[in-house]
This record gives C-alpha cells, sequence and structure tokens, in this order.
C-alpha cells in the first residue's frame, strides 16, 4: 500500500460519527421561557412553561389542535398583545432580556423577532415593494440600500433566479409557494434575531414544503428559528429540537432524533406514533 | 400475549399490519425451530429422509424472510413511524435476519447428517445433545421473549452463551485429539467440527436477538456490549 492509501485507511472515527446535528458548537440559549402563564379571559391556555430555545436552531412545536402551541410561538413577540381578553405573567428573555419589561418597545421587539403565518399574506404591492416595507417603514429610503437588501433577502428566501426579472410585478401574481418565500424574504430583509414560523407550508403543496423546509435549514445558520408545525414529519426533518405540548402544558421537549426515536414521556410516545392516549 | 404495544393506533389498519408482522416472525421463528430439532434428530438417528425435509423446508424460511422485509419497507415508506412503532420494525428487520441464519444452521446440520450418515460421529450423542438443548432453549426463549415484548428473561438467555461456549470448547478438544491420533479422521472430524460450530453459532444467533429486542423495547443498543453491562442497562430500565 503507497503512503497514501494507508492514509485513507486511517479514518478520523470521530468526524465518522459526529454526522448530522453535530454537538460541538456553543448551545448558546437566545430565548428563554421562565414559568409562564397564560389566560384568555377565565380559560388558561398555557400552564406554567418553562423552556430554553437554543441560538440559530431550529426549535418546533409540536402537538395536537388547541394545545397552546401557536399561542406560546405568538408570545415570543407579544403578538398576544393584541388579543383583549389574554392575560400573561411569567418571563420571556430574549438574549437574557426580558420582553415583558414595561420599558419594552414592542415595534422594536417585532423587529428583532419576525413571524411567517400559515397563509402567505405579501403586500398588494409590487415584489420590490414587499421586500423593502420594513425598510421604508424606518424611514431608509436611499435606492442603493433598498435595492441591495432586497436582492439578498430574496437570494436568503430562494427566491431571487425565479424573480429577478419581475421585480415590479404584483407579488399577489406570486404562486403560494413563492408568496410563502416572499413573505420570509420580507421578514429577514430587517435583519431579525429570530424567525417565528406558525405553520409555514401548511398550504402548499409538497415540492413548495420542501422548498421551505431547505430554506429553513439555511436560515438557520443566522436566524435562531422556532416552528410550529402539525407536520410531524416536517418536524422530524426540519428541527433541532422539538417540544412537545398537550392542553396547555410542555410534556417533554428534546432533541428530535431523540425525541421522535425514544421519548421519555407516555404522552408523547402516544401523540407521535398516533395512538389514542 | 401482551397487545398493548403494538395497538391502540388510531389507525386501525396500521394496528393490523404490525400485528401481520409480529405474527409472520413468529411463525419464521417456529418453522426454524422444528428445523433444528428435526436436524439435530436427522443427524444422531441417520434418517435421511428427515434430513433431506430439513433442506427443503429451508426454502419457506427464506419467502417468509422476503415477505417480512418488503411488509416492513412498506410501512416504514408509507406510515413514516416513529418512536417505538419505528424501532420495532428496525428490531424485526434485524431479527428475521438472525432468525434466517438460524435456520441456514439448520440447513448445515441436515447437509452434514447426509454427508455423515453411517460413519462413526466422533463425538458421543449426549454431549450434542446437551449443546443442541442449550442453543434450542435459547432460541425458544429469545423468540418467547419477542412474542410477548418482554425483557425479562434477556439477560439469562444472554448469560447462556459463555455455557455454550464451554461446551463448544470442551467439544472441540476432543474432536482435536481425535485428529491428533490419526489424521486420517481428520476429513471427516472436520464436518463433525462444523455441525458442532453451527450449533454454537445458533446461540449467537439468540443473543443477537435479545440484543435486538432490547433496542426495540427500551430504545437502548446494547451491541458489543458485556454481560454485566447489559444487565445494568436492562435491568435499570425495567
Amino acid at each position: 500500500m503507497s503512503e497514501q492509501q494507508v492514509r485513507s485507511h486511517a479514518i478520523d472515527m470521530s468526524s465518522v460519527l459526529r454526522g448530522k446535528g453535530s454537538r460541538n458548537e456553543s448551545n448558546e440559549t437566545c430565548i428563554k421561557v421562565e414559568n409562564l402563564n397564560l389566560f384568555y379571559g377565565e380559560k388558561q391556555a398555557l400552564h406554567g412553561i418553562n423552556m430554553e430555545m437554543p441560538k440559530k436552531k431550529v426549535t418546533a412545536y409540536i402537538g395536537p389542535s388547541g394545545c397552546g402551541k401557536s399561542t406560546l410561538l405568538r408570545c415570543i413577540n407579544r403578538m398576544n398583545d393584541l388579543v383583549d381578553s389574554a392575560k400573561i405573567d411569567g418571563k420571556i428573555l430574549l438574549n437574557g432580556e426580558n420582553i415583558y419589561d414595561k420599558a419594552v418597545n414592542v415595534a422594536a421587539l417585532r423587529r428583532r423577532v419576525g413571524m411567517v403565518f400559515q397563509k402567505p399574506n405579501p403586500f398588494p404591492k409590487s415584489i420590490f415593494e414587499n421586500v423593502a416595507y420594513g425598510l421604508r417603514i424606518q424611514g431608509i429610503n436611499d435606492k442603493q440600500i433598498l435595492e441591495e437588501t432586497v436582492e439578498n433577502s430574496l437570494r436568503g428566501a430562494a427566491l431571487w433566479d425565479e424573480m429577478k426579472d419581475r421585480l415590479n410585478d404584483n407579488a399577489l401574481g406570486m404562486s403560494g409557494g413563492q408568496q410563502q418565500r416572499l413573505v420570509i424574504a420580507r421578514a429577514i430583509a430587517i435583519e431579525p434575531e429570530v424567525l417565528l414560523l406558525d405553520e409555514p407550508a401548511s398550504a402548499l403543496d409538497p415540492i413548495s414544503t420542501l422548498k421551505i423546509e431547505e430554506l429553513i435549514n439555511e436560515l438557520k445558520e443566522k436566524y435562531t428559528i422556532v416552528i410550529v408545525t402539525h407536520n410531524m414529519q416536517q418536524a422530524a426533518r426540519v428541527s433541532d429540537y422539538t417540544a412537545f405540548m398537550y392542553m396547555g402544558e410542555l410534556i417533554e421537549m428534546g432533541t428530535t432524533s431523540e425525541l421522535f426515536t425514544n421519548p421519555v414521556k407516555k404522552q408523547t410516545e402516544d401523540y407521535i406514533t398516533g395512538r389514542y392516549g | 400475549m401482551d397487545n398493548s404495544k403494538i395497538g391502540h393506533h388510531i389507525s386501525e389498519q396500521f394496528n393490523k399490519e404490525l400485528e401481520d408482522i409480529r405474527n409472520k416472525v413468529l411463525i419464521m421463528g417456529g418453522l426454524v425451530e422444528r428445523q433444528i430439532e428435526q436436524a439435530i434428530e436427522a443427524y444422531t438417528t441417520n434418517n435421511m429422509e428427515l434430513a433431506e425435509q430439513v433442506i427443503k423446508q429451508d426454502n419457506d424460511v427464506d419467502i417468509l424472510e422476503v415477505a417480512i422485509d418488503n411488509e416492513c419497507s412498506q410501512i416504514l415508506a408509507l406510515r413514516q413511524p416513529t418512536a417505538f412503532d419505528l424501532r420495532l420494525l428496525i428490531a424485526v428487520i434485524k431479527i428475521i435476519h438472525e432468525i434466517e441464519r438460524v435456520g441456514d444452521k439448520a440447513e448445515h446440520i441436515a447437509e452434514m447428517a447426509i454427508k455423515l450418515s453411517g460413519t462413526e460421529k466422533s463425538v458421543p450423542h449426549h454431549e450434542l445433545e446437551h449443546l443442541s438443548n442449550l442453543v434450542k432453549g435459547m432460541l425458544h426463549d429469545a423468540l418467547d421473549a419477542f412474542a410477548r415484548m418482554s425483557l425479562e428473561k434477556v439477560p439469562e438467555i444472554t448469560s447462556l452463551d459463555d455455557k455454550v461456549d464451554r461446551e463448544y470448547d470442551s467439544i472441540l478438544r476432543q474432536l482435536i485429539t481425535r485428529m491428533m491420533e490419526d489424521p486420517r479422521n481428520i476429513t471427516r472430524t472436520l464436518d463433525v467440527l462444523w455441525t458442532v460450530r453451527a450449533l454454537e453459532r445458533i446461540g449467537d444467533h439468540a443473543c443477537y436477538i435479545c440484543e435486538h429486542l432490547v433496542y426495540m423495547i427500551q430504545g437502548e443498543n446494547v451491541r458489543h456490549l458485556s454481560q454485566e453491562e447489559l444487565e445494568k442497562i436492562v435491568n435499570f430500565k425495567r
């Protein structure tokens, strides 16, 4: 055997075993939920939630309808403030800072925590203006900055190549999958720290769904992502961590690979294997 | 039998599919148990007809292996199972491979029975029977543990592997002595050795089945661990 052959035989086992979801990066916490209770009027929708979501990772919330996963997601950028009957106690720390502190400016918070909904909701404007909107309302009108940001955001949302010649077309003429990616482009144009995705692919066909999932994989290089999904396989494919919620409580949270192959709690097992509990 | 681990899916059809796979594995296991029984009998009683039958039966075992394999991959593709269901299917795919290998060993013993018929077998029958009873018991208990989905007996089964190895070594020593006494015995004695070796390997396969069962039921991978480590894991979680 030549020296080169010998070397190629000496496999570095640690690199072979590391594989996907390598644990060698730091697992710094981005969002920390502490003792969060939420009431809609008399009804308690979230019961004493405690969880930590690591930076630049994808955390998925799964659970049956009405278990509180969307409610919890909306707490992270204070969307529930818009619901009159909602009352919240507890804390959510975004990089160590309590977002429910009186001093927090909610508009500024929502710039740091972007959100994408189930149904794509582009503005009835051109594709360019949709993406540039966040900057314009901050008073940025410099043409060069806007053009650069629009291009980068559309590239980030894997939409640039499809749309670069149609930037002045009305966004409502795009397909559902394209609209959803446009909405993601609009969200990342203002460079948030966190992206909240509430069922981002449930209204899309399988190919568009895979594109969104692929996009999530790329976006986690830059952003901390929290996704709510009814599609368990989707949660399994895109997320690093999964939290299972039931009746407003966090039942179990763990690495996605562990939770889907060997969950600790019986309720989790029953739900993910499709059994009635 | 405890059906609670397999049943209770919202999809009744899925329950049926898993139950069907389990039944087929048990049928396959039963076939192979009978194969060993008959192969040993053919060997010790020079019953050629029975030996031929064992060899023919191996075909059924192979057909079942392929059928179960296909059903498992169908379910993996169509239902994307998780947690216990996923581990069950992965374990079944491996367990049927072990069972099929045991079937091959039985076939091998039957072939040796034909080849060595009429000659003096150089191992006292009671020693061979002792070894074969030991490994048959291990295989039976391993399949029983699968049927019950219980790890209760697993440490006991795997602990017997040492005993099998000791029996095998002792027979091996006798055979070596025989070959040294008269080199003309070597060819025939080697054939006897393959038979004994086949029995010893059946014990190993029974232990592998147990390891797959631990993965299936507890989600812990206990392959390549010592008996003590295995017992620790099984007893800790049970």
